[in-house]
């Protein structure tokens, strides 16, 4: 019987022929912590006895949650953290290296058919190389850092089929907020996700990552992509490993499979407090917004902030607006810086603020006051989120974003793109 | 494994940044400070409600979001001796499993707030004593009763030296 590409991926990694809702006991690649997480894995990897990291080379851990502290308690965990890294030789990005979905992937150590956990639910961002990666944890992450095995229940498979081509101004994000509204925020839970069809492909691998980096708001375990010539041309760009791409069978078993048309979508918003309240910006053109953010681990990079700048190229934000910017990571701020695109994004009135998670936390970097509206490229929007539950938060494209900013309402963009 | 105590309601989607905020789970491992602030955004005074051994009652998806091992240990630490909801975010179900809290799904529509529960977990199942009605819960898969059995994974590692599901 043939396989899907999450079965074929569990069946490498555990020397056996894995079908959905198989128990599986697999051997991990990489193992990646946040500062969010790793202080409670130190904590489980003490109190399951644990000495040695099974391989330190396969484990990275990532400052980025609150990059720099924003205070005293968090700078003890970071040293935490630091202490634990250089004591049993784990490799760490500390402040300022970017978002850990952002540095895992720039690592080269992560391509197809790798099995990757993260302590962090967006883990599955790295589907979009056509690895199976998935969110855990802490505990379990301790368990893998002493035995470099976890356990899965081999999950059913969602096919995901987008036909034709995304209209001007309709960008990835717009897709993915489109296709969460129609799956709902529980609609894929325990499910692995293959996202296919001519407008996957016709995607760019920035705009891939914004897509499976969502899947877990679908309720997913994963959210995959087949190889192609764009990824492996993306990873040769940081590695020199070889990785041989993982196809599903032609006669695998899928649960469920969805078709769209994404030829007649427009640019969306999820509205708040759930990522699934989704509408047509126009629905809701006339809000009135108070910060915009661009950047995150769903929409922080190059291509991104080359099309926000694409937008603000000779405008201004509205005075009302603060803009907050955080690249995905410190190569793409390089890259942004010599391209030209910071200019012209500072030049509008932006606000740069370190390469890492930015204010989607809620810790730091632009904590909205009672009552204020923020429209954001992050990918939640709960209650709370920013850090203040009396906020309205609603997600959207770079694009949307920064035609957003300039004009102090959530503005379609395609009203700038004429 | 055998709780009784009242059911404390929720809604759907009840996300693990609604169970312990982002704001303060960064700052510490202390678990009993940060269980004052359980439920916060949703219901300011809930950590006061709850009695020792009292029951989260929700609907669909509970604990969907992050994957924050804080959020059921936020749970376990402001008391609550069990989570039931019609459905499970897995991150969530993972991690409570793991850190030992009992999760159980069942239907939800036949409790209403305020209700006294048995909860039964050896026996597989849930009596609301308010209505009377005896509620079926669906089994947890046999790995994870072991994890649960063992005292949480920590406590399987420990035990085993690695995963022993034989």
């Amino acid at each position: 019987m043939g396989q899907t590409i999450i079965e074929k991926i569990l069946s490498s990694h555990s020397n056996s022929q894995v079908y959905a809702n198989d128990l599986v006991v697999a051997e991990v690649d990489y193992i990646m912590g946040q500062d969010g997480t790793s202080p409670l894995t130190i904590k489980a990897f003490q109190e399951m006895g644990g000495e040695k990291i099974f391989d330190p080379a396969k484990v990275i851990f990532v400052i980025d949650h609150n990059a720099p502290s924003p205070n005293e308690g968090v700078s003890e965990l970071h040293k935490l953290m630091r202490d634990f890294a250089r004591q049993k030789g784990i490799y760490t990005c500390d402040v300022g290296e970017g978002v850990c979905h952002q540095l895992v992937p720039e690592t080269g150590a992560v391509g197809p058919g790798s099995l990757v956990i993260g302590a962090d639910s967006h883990t599955c961002t790295y589907g979009a190389l056509n690895a199976f990666s998935t969110g855990v944890g802490s505990t379990d992450l301790a368990a893998a850092l002493i035995s470099g095995r976890m356990w899965f229940k081999a999950p059913d498979t969602l096919k995901i089929i987008c036909h034709g081509e995304l209209p001007p101004g309709v960008y990835s994000k717009d897709l993915v907020l489109f296709l969460t509204g129609q799956i709902t925020a529980d609609g894929a839970t325990y499910l692995s996700v293959e996202y296919t069809g001519q407008a996957i492909s016709a995607l760019s691998q920035d705009a891939r990552f914004t897509i499976s980096n969502m899947a877990v708001e679908m309720g997913a375990k994963a959210g995959l992509m087949a190889a192609d010539e764009k990824t492996f041309s993306w990873l040769e760009s940081f590695t020199n490993k070889k990785y041989q791409p993982v196809e599903p069978d032609p006669d695998a078993r899928y649960f469920r499979i969805e078709e769209y048309d994404v030829s007649k979508l427009e640019p969306y918003v999820a509205k708040p407090h759930t990522v699934d309240n989704v509408c047509p910006v126009g629905e809701v053109s006339d809000t009135v917004i108070h910060q915009v953010v661009i950047g995150t681990c769903t929409n922080g990079r190059l291509e991104d902030l080359r099309i926000a700048a694409g937008i603000l190229k000779g405008r201004k934000c509205n005075k009302d607006v603060r803009l907050i910017i955080a690249p995905a990571s410190r190569k793409i701020m390089l890259d942004a810086i010599k391209e030209g695109i910071a200019e012209t994004l500072i030049e509008s009135g932006a606000a740069f603020v370190t390469p890492g998670c930015g204010p989607c936390v809620g810790t730091h970097n632009g904590v909205p006051s009672d009552g204020e509206v923020v429209i954001s490229t992050a990918n939640r929007n709960f209650k709370g989120r920013m850090g203040n539950s009396k906020a309205f938060i609603y997600l959207g494209s770079p694009a949307t974003a920064a035609a957003s900013a300039i004009t102090g309402r959530i503005t379609d963009p395609r009203e700038f793109l004429k | 494994m055998f709780f009784e105590g009242n059911a404390h309601k929720f809604g759907n989607d009840i996300n693990t940044d609604y169970i312990i905020s982002g704001k303060y789970k960064f700052k510490t491992l202390n678990m009993v400070e940060l269980a004052s602030h359980v439920m916060e955004d949703l219901d300011p005074d809930f950590s006061n409600k709850v009695t020792p051994g009292d029951f989260i009652v929700a609907g669909t998806n509970f604990g969907c979001g992050s994957s924050r091992e804080q959020a059921p240990l936020v749970v376990k630490y402001a008391k609550i001796s069990a989570v039931l909801a019609k459905s499970f975010a897995r991150i969530f179900y993972r991690n409570a499993i793991n850190t030992g809290l009992p999760v159980v799904e069942c239907d939800t529509d036949l409790i209403g707030e305020g209700d006294v529960l048995e909860v039964d977990l050896s026996h597989g199942f849930v009596k609301n004593k308010s209505s009377g009605v005896s509620i079926s819960i669906k089994p947890l898969p046999g790995v994870m009763i072991k994890i649960l059995n063992d005292g949480g994974l920590s406590a399987h590692f420990k035990k085993y030296g690695g995963f022993n599901f034989e």
